[in-house]
């Protein structure tokens, strides 16, 4: 057994490890990847209320602290059940749309930025965000005031950049006055600015990453997210859409609630994170794929003029209608950034942004919630049981990584195949898994609601069984 | 009039006053949790602890011990201060107090005395009990959990509101808070729905039901309030 040199480890969340088997003729017979760490956030909530949840599941993630913040307080307007002011709807609709562009935006410059334009073959101790930052400082700055700005948003809005405890069950805690708005509408322009040409630099390079779209997780899957009840795009309401790789929309007006009868989740023995699949469809045929990639898969139209106009391109470079190669999750998440930022515009003269009233006020008129949501990561469920006072009794959360399990798995296996030759773990090849699993951002901390730095290892397997070479990416 | 020495500085006092009572009339800062203005003070959580130079350096709980003549008082050294921040220590680890989705966050007494006594971190092994909450009042809950015996929900059912619904029950670290002889909270036939003790309690224990994170206000001050207009009823 030989080893190799481990490497200090950056810009995934969350503990992971890679394992290829080899077969006889040295081939790529299994590659895997495994989540390795658990948490127990879904046994530690119980005795707190229902109240609590919000500010409480906020806190198993410090990137999307927000898409635990709405799902659970949506979770708990299920458990009130009372009508929650449409202002309060709105205002967390603008948090949310905060919450997309930031985590989106520190994805894409942050964590992907210098795979993407420094190349895979470039030394690891310049290839982040710092080396970006030499190379490419426009790129890098505008990166930053993009975040900056989907921050800002979350803040002026709940008080604080992460870990805002401003939505409750029945709305939000306080409502937004005229002078934050405008504080909003002012970084606006800018913000458009920075995603127009960064989504014209993306599309110019599209020719460079041929190879990477063709063999960065290139495979036909089911694709799920919500939808607004006309097709269009959705984030925060809406229903349940599937669609195959044909673009066949396969079950449409699911409801989130219902989502245990068209979800079921597996369980394997070499990984802690559990691998959804669409019931129908069995496991594993029924791997579907979440987040940026399947919403623009799922929907008919963005709903804004520019984002719409992006879509149509997003499409006919895949020369169809659905993008299978997961590889283009980045160019999904720029689209959804360019639509957020036009969504958030077109808020801005709405009365109701303003509205004092905010929050319905009630008592415990149900004793079990779900709330969904897509988070920038994907679909988002947080599904809870209470006693009659409000005491949280049992917790259920499917975490958007956690519906790309299957995906990355697959994801892995195929650059793998491509890339392994000759038995031997090259830099290039470590690069390019790495740059597979970061094309979903993975948030492996939430998805098995786990905590902690990300050493993801990298162990190649002979067929007797033995470590043949390991490694730690950076 | 008695005059003694608070810190080296020789102030006056009336006879019966306590150390904490004459220090507050001077602008001197003496930490304290379980003392609040109104109520009877008891000398429970021994925060307000300080050194009387001529009783050989003897502490003496600041909020309980009446002035005498001549007394030398240090209310702030690096001796009490390494006390209090054990003290508090032993406060944090003896239950589950997690601030970030508290609903006193940032608005809470043992939180800011942390701040204020520099306790940063927790020396001891946590005992992590595993502790109910009790939301069957319709307005108000109780979280065993953010808990520090303090009795003030105690003195302000007896003393302020006259209601007795608040009771000790158990034996040392075992003790608990309790509702009449121990029933729910939404079952008591003496509770009076008042809410003082919710705006007495220093913590997030007590709390209204309905709040979140951060979200829970209080103004314990209504308790001096309501004694300055009408005494005591016990």
């Amino acid at each position: 057994m030989e080893r190799l040199r481990k490497i200090p480890v950056t810009r995934i969340e969350g503990h992971g490890l890679i394992t290829i088997k080899l077969d006889e003729d040295g081939k790529v017979k299994e590659a895997k990847f495994h989540v390795t760490e658990v948490r127990g956030f879904e046994y530690f909530c119980r005795g707190r209320t229902v109240w609590e949840m919000p500010g409480l599941t906020a806190r198993i993630c410090g990137i999307c602290p927000v898409s635990h913040l709405l799902c659970s307080a949506k979770a708990g307007d299920a458990i009130l059940a009372a009508k929650v002011p449409e202002a309060a709807h709105k205002l967390r609709r603008l948090m949310n749309l905060g919450q997309i562009i930031q985590s989106h935006a520190l994805s894409f410059f942050h964590l992907s930025g210098a795979d993407l334009f420094l190349g895979w073959d470039e030394d690891p101790a310049v290839r982040n965000v710092f080396g970006l930052m030499e190379r490419y400082p426009e790129l890098a700055r505008d990166g930053i005031k993009l975040r900056a700005f989907g921050q800002r948003v979350i803040e002026l809005l709940g008080g604080r950049r992460i870990h805002p405890a401003w939505a409750v069950p029945g709305g939000v805690e306080y409502p937004l006055d005229e002078e934050r708005r405008d504080e909003i509408s002012e970084g606006l322009p800018e913000a458009k600015r920075i995603i127009e040409r960064t989504l014209s630099l993306f599309e110019e390079n599209l020719p460079r990453w041929r190879e990477e779209i063709e063999t960065f997780g290139n495979f036909p899957s089911l694709f799920m997210s919500l939808v607004a009840e006309d097709g269009t795009w959705e984030h925060y309401a809406g229903a349940i859409r599937f669609v195959d790789a044909e673009g066949e929309v396969i079950a449409d007006g699911l409801s989130p609630a219902r989502y245990l009868d068209y979800i079921a989740e597996a369980v394997e023995p070499w990984s802690f994170l559990k691998f959804p699949y669409y019931k129908e469809h069995g496991y594993p045929e029924g791997v579907y794929r979440v987040g940026p990639l399947a919403r623009l898969n799922t929907c008919e139209r963005m709903g804004t003029p520019l984002a719409d106009e992006a879509l149509k391109r997003f499409r006919t470079s895949a020369g169809g209608k659905v993008v299978t190669s997961s590889f283009l999750y980045h160019y999904a998440r720029l689209i959804e950034i360019l639509g957020c930022i036009e969504r958030i515009e077109r808020m801005m003269d709405d009365p109701d942004l303003l509205s004092p009233r905010v929050r319905a006020d009630a008592g415990i008129n149900e004793l079990e919630g779900v709330g969904v949501h897509e988070a920038p990561r994907g679909t988002l469920f947080h599904h809870y049981r209470v006693d009659e006072d409000g005491v949280i009794q049992w917790v259920n959360f499917i975490i958007s990584t956690g519906h790309n399990n299957m995906a990355m798995n697959r994801t892995v296996q195929q650059i793998a195949a491509h890339y392994l030759q000759g038995g031997d773990l090259s830099e290039g090849l470590i690069n390019r898994l790495e740059g597979g699993i970061r094309a979903y951002d993975p948030c492996l901390s939430c998805s098995v609601h786990a905590t902690g730095r990300m050493p993801l290892v990298v162990k190649l397997i002979g067929p007797d069984g033995k470590i043949i070479r390991e490694r730690s990416l950076q | 009039m008695i005059t003694l020495k608070l810190d080296g500085q020789e102030v006056q006092a009336r006879k019966g006053q306590t150390i904490l009572e004459v220090a507050m009339e001077n602008g001197i800062r003496i930490p304290t949790l379980c003392y609040l203005e109104g109520l009877s003070p008891k000398g429970t959580c021994r925060l307000c602890l300080v050194e009387v130079t001529n009783w050989n350096g003897k502490l003496v709980p600041a909020c309980v011990t009446p002035v005498e003549e001549g007394l030398e008082v240090i209310t702030r050294s690096e001796r009490l201060d390494q006390i209090r921040r054990t003290i508090l220590e032993m406060l944090f680890l003896e239950r589950n107090h997690i601030c970030s989705f508290c609903v006193s966050n940032g608005h809470c007494e043992l939180q800011d005395l942390a701040v204020e006594l520099g306790m940063d971190h927790v020396t001891f092994p946590y005992r992590y009990p595993g502790l109910d909450m009790d939301l069957s009042h319709e307005g108000f809950g109780l979280d065993h959990n953010r808990c520090v015996v303090c009795s003030r929900c105690i003195r302000a059912c007896s003393e302020v509101e006259g209601a007795f619904t608040w009771g000790f029950q158990g034996r040392g670290v075992g003790t608990m808070v309790a509702i009449d002889l121990g029933v729910p909270w939404g079952l008591s036939e003496t509770c009076t729905s008042c809410g003082k003790c919710v705006q007495a309690c220093p913590t997030g224990a007590l709390f209204e039901k309905g709040v979140a994170t951060a979200a829970q206000l209080k103004s314990p001050e209504i308790i001096r309030e309501v004694t300055e207009r009408r005494p005591r009823v016990f």
